[in-house]
């Protein structure tokens, strides 16, 4: 629904500032171009994603998502106390961690839902403390190789499109970062 | 260093799979069928998408709104061409991904435009997609504090883009 809004926006933003503008020739032809370029965008982009896809879907067989969950376990049991002695919940957020880490983000979900459930089974339909972090910590995104926007760049003609990376993980810590701090400083206050 | 990281994480990878007695190739070739599926998902949204900004480009709404906006987002050193990626960002992230890839190819993935645009790409979620996902999958009907954190966690996302891109580039 928030998406047909915005596109209702879009549209209409374009048509009023058109007839202002005197620009409505351009505008239609930009339709044209418009739509003509998701096709040009979709194709020069198909090879890198599903190359990436498929390395990381190697990654996960070879068991390094189970090396990185071991990894972050520690540190998982001090971000949710309230459920570090809940194995389900704790296993399956590791899970979603380790899927988020490696930009899978179809398999993060089910992983990320399963933890949200077993941390609300008691609240009454309340979000506890915990289920808030977990919220906040799947919005901010923490993957170390975001390959749609390098396929994206790759297909605009970029010639190094994972110089990016230490830009997109420096981003990806603050935001992470300012939401644990906000997470921290809002749960005094909010009931 | 960039240059490096790619076919050295190929090869590891790939060699790590055999060592952990994976069929590399096949999963391999799972792995670009589901890559697949991504693109099918994400096509129509791009056509959707690409077709409108490209009209409000023409129409030059952005120009309009960069002008209004601009010194605000000056001061804090964002480049103000991605303010509609800014807009759409919490709440579509295929919406997000069209506008990206506009500004990118409009502005040239080595750009400042193009690359703030980018790393905001990546380094952001599509928070109220995922917040109505968790809650709804909890059966929560009162989220508390986690959406304006969510939201502050990506107002300091698009700021910490824009510097990371000044401060690496």
């Amino acid at each position: 629904m928030a998406m047909t809004l915005i596109w209702c926006a879009m549209a209409s933003a374009a048509l009023v500032c058109g007839v202002m503008n005197g620009s409505l020739d351009t505008v239609s032809q930009a339709v044209a171009e418009g739509a003509q370029s998701a096709v040009t965008l979709c194709l020069s982009m198909a090879g890198m994603l599903c190359l990436w896809n498929g390395v990381l879907e190697v990654m996960d067989r070879a068991g390094l998502t189970a090396v990185l969950r071991r990894l972050l376990c520690p540190l998982l049991r001090r971000l949710y106390p309230a459920f570090q002695d809940d194995a389900l919940v704790m296993d399956a957020v590791s899970a979603n961690v380790c899927a988020n880490l490696l930009g899978l983000g179809n398999a993060a979900t089910p992983f990320g839902l399963r933890a949200a459930r077993g941390m609300a089974a008691h609240s009454g339909g309340v979000a506890n403390d915990s289920l808030c972090l977990l919220v906040v910590c799947n919005t901010a995104s923490i993957q170390l190789l975001p390959t749609t926007v390098a396929a994206l760049r790759a297909g605009a003609g970029c010639s190094a499109p994972f110089d990016i990376l230490p830009a997109v993980w420096f981003t990806s810590a603050a935001a992470l970062a300012a939401g644990l701090g906000a997470a921290a400083l809002l749960r005094r206050v909010w009931p | 260093m960039t240059e490096l990281l790619v076919p050295l994480l190929l090869a590891a990878v790939a060699i790590c799979g055999v060592v952990r007695r994976v069929d590399v190739y096949a999963a391999l070739a799972d792995g670009a069928r589901s890559g697949g599926k991504i693109l099918l998902r994400i096509f129509p949204n791009l056509v959707a998408l690409l077709t409108a900004v490209a009209m409000l480009r023409a129409s030059g709404a952005f120009e309009a709104l960069a002008a209004a906006l601009g010194p605000v987002l000056g001061r804090l050193g964002i480049p103000s061409e991605t303010l509609p990626l800014m807009l759409v960002r919490p709440f579509s992230g295929s919406a997000a991904l069209g506008v990206g890839a506009e500004l990118i190819q409009a502005y040239g993935p080595d750009s400042t435009v193009g690359r703030t645009a980018a790393v905001m790409l990546g380094g952001t979620e599509t928070t109220f997609y995922t917040v109505a996902v968790y809650f709804g999958a909890a059966g929560v009907h009162r989220s508390r504090y986690a959406i304006p954190a969510a939201l502050a966690a990506d107002l300091v996302g698009f700021l910490a883009a824009s510097l990371a891109v000044q401060l690496f580039f």
